[in-house]
């Protein structure tokens, strides 16, 4: 255990002094504040909306910063270290190669945990003193909660890049087709299904294909309570599925472990 | 002798179709320093990791300390080996005392470890700075700084000397001295490192996965057979003229050495000190340059030379 505290002290560390957690803090800060307060200045009003128009559209903007954000923070966690020669180095320690991954996921998740809680976490506050809605609270650790395994399950969708290619660059561009996959492509073939086959695909079926991407997943959660109203695209259709609000949680959760796990059965495998 | 601290019996390693270990048996006592030599991909990092246990032999047994490096209750053995690989560039942006630290926690130990390892391979000045600012000998110092942490029982170093000035090479080579009066066991691997001859036990030869020659350099001169040279003054061309001096005069352009067999030697310079004039001798048995080129150009079928 002080192995795997001692390399995610590192990690952190690291994200500190890179500046990754200020500029990450400070870009969810700015943008989930301005979405906040300005949300309505399209129907000509400045101030705080409703609730659920701003977690509407908080959740449309964390659901591309968010995985971007994991995948640029954690892409090269391996292959960087097996280029300067410092994996080989590691491992040769009394460091066994789950604790070194797990130790990383630590550091650098907590990087992203604690980014989403402050930037998200600001706009919650401003929210609760405007509104004096004790609503507020619960919508928003809901938001913030599913906002840390969005940004979790993506760290660890970037290890699995990491560790399946064997150059710095290879994983960079594995990374941007990965985001570019489940934060855009996978809704719009989702939408063209839809459009396409619409009489087999029941709203069942469209729900069961959205937990194959952790974004969508992340979607449902927080626009699942929300007025349709302020919902558009594929997952207003799904939103009126019937998937329980801890079913959808649990299957986030799994887009963690899963993997996680994965990663930990690569790195073991890994020849050096 | 007492209990070898390594020990691997006809280990090889297979990686797809290349064999980069064909069917190496070696020991390795406490205290004992051995050279590991051999040209790029002879095989000297693969045996390291063998020995490290971050790889697992095809075939053949590995062990160090008495169990496999590469199994679970190899575990603790671990924190007892230091190793410096060959062209590692640790975290730049860090500086060299969080670096040292880091390795230094991972094997149990403390900054104070980490300031004090700094403080005797002379970067102390710099520990404050980060490592993108290092030259190639500060990072190499560090690097070595790092396999020093724990003082351990047992020590591979790829390359050590690959960048070290003239003084930081015998700082580096009074440490392994130290460290062998301690106990410690130490592989160097390299390719012919000049002055290293006087800090090994025993040379080992390796080419294309195989083991050319094993042994200690006076061993390996004997088997080698390779001539002494014997370099007089003073003479003034009477060697050539001298029927039992003239037969080992070498025939390059350097008319003045003599190649003499080892078993001639005594013979040969009692002959040259009958001369009057002679002024000096210089006498130079092969160095271990000299019979790394004579194992090499052999064919490779040559058996295992001494195992000691």
């Amino acid at each position: 255990m002080m192995q795997v505290l001692t390399v995610a002290n590192k990690e952190f560390q690291d994200g500190l002094r890179n500046r990754w957690l200020v500029s990450i803090t400070l870009i969810f800060t700015v943008l989930s504040l301005g979405l906040t307060y300005f949300g309505a200045a399209a129907s000509g009003s400045i101030g705080i909306t409703s609730l659920s128009t701003t977690i509407a559209s908080l959740a449309s903007l964390a659901v591309f910063l968010i995985p971007l954000i994991a995948l640029l923070l954690s892409y090269d966690s391996f292959v960087g270290e097996q280029e300067s020669g410092t994996l080989l180095l590691l491992l040769t320690y009394p460091l066994s190669k789950s604790q070194l991954l797990l130790g990383k996921f630590i550091g650098q998740g907590a990087i992203i945990a604690l980014a989403i809680f402050l930037g998200f976490g600001s706009s919650a506050l401003l929210l609760y003193f405007q509104m004096d809605n004790s609503q507020v609270i619960a919508s928003f650790s809901l938001f913030i909660f599913s906002a840390v395994l969005l940004g979790l399950s993506f760290t660890a969708i970037a290890y699995l890049i990491s560790l399946s290619v064997s150059e710095k660059s290879k994983a960079a561009g594995f990374a941007l087709i990965t985001w570019f996959v489940f934060a855009l492509a996978f809704d719009l073939a989702l939408l063209a299904l839809l459009v396409g086959v619409d009489s087999e695909l029941g709203q069942q079926g469209l729900t069961q294909l959205m937990m194959l991407n952790p974004a969508d997943i992340f979607r449902l959660v927080n626009l699942a309570g929300l007025d349709s109203s302020d919902v558009n695209g594929a997952v207003a259709i799904a939103i009126n599925a019937s998937m329980s609000q801890s079913q959808l949680i649990l299957s986030l959760l799994a887009w963690v472990a899963i993997p996680l796990s994965l990663a930990i059965f690569i790195l073991k495998k890994k020849t050096l | 002798m007492n209990t070898s601290l390594i020990s691997l019996q006809n280990v090889c390693k297979q990686y797809q179709k290349l064999s980069a270990l064909d069917s190496v048996s070696m020991t390795l006592n406490q205290g004992e320093v051995l050279g590991l030599f051999g040209h790029n991909g002879a095989g000297k990092t693969t045996m390291m990791k063998l020995i490290l246990g971050v790889i697992s032999p095809s075939s053949g047994s590995v062990e160090v300390m008495g169990m496999a490096p590469d199994s679970k209750a190899a575990w603790h053995t671990r924190a007892k080996v230091g190793y410096l690989p060959e062209n590692v560039s640790f975290y730049d942006q860090l500086t060299g005392l969080e670096v040292l630290t880091y390795f230094a926690k991972l094997k149990g130990f403390n900054k104070k470890t980490a300031v004090d390892l700094l403080e005797q391979v002379g970067i102390s000045h710099a520990m404050k700075r980060q490592v993108k600012t290092y030259s190639k000998g500060m990072r190499q110092r560090l690097g070595l700084a790092q396999a020093f942490i724990g003082k351990p029982k047992l020590l591979l170093l790829d390359e050590p000397t690959v960048g070290l000035d003239p003084i930081a090479t015998r700082d580096f080579y009074q440490t392994v001295d130290q460290l062998k009066t301690q106990g410690s066991s130490v592989i160097l691997c390299s390719h012919v490192l000049p002055g290293v001859e006087q800090h090994i036990d025993r040379a080992m030869i390796l080419s294309a996965g195989k083991l050319l020659a094993s042994g200690t350099l006076a061993q390996l001169r004997q088997q080698a057979d390779l001539p002494v040279r014997i370099k007089p003054t003073g003479l003034n061309g009477s060697v050539s003229t001298d029927p039992k001096l003239s037969q080992f005069l070498s025939s390059g352009s350097d008319r003045q050495t003599l190649l003499v067999p080892e078993q001639e030697k005594l013979a040969t310079l009692k002959q040259l000190l009958s001369y009057e004039m002679v002024q000096d001798i210089q006498v130079e048995p092969a160095n271990l340059e000299q019979l790394y080129q004579h194992y090499l150009s052999q064919p490779v079928s040559l058996p295992g030379g001494n195992k000691s």
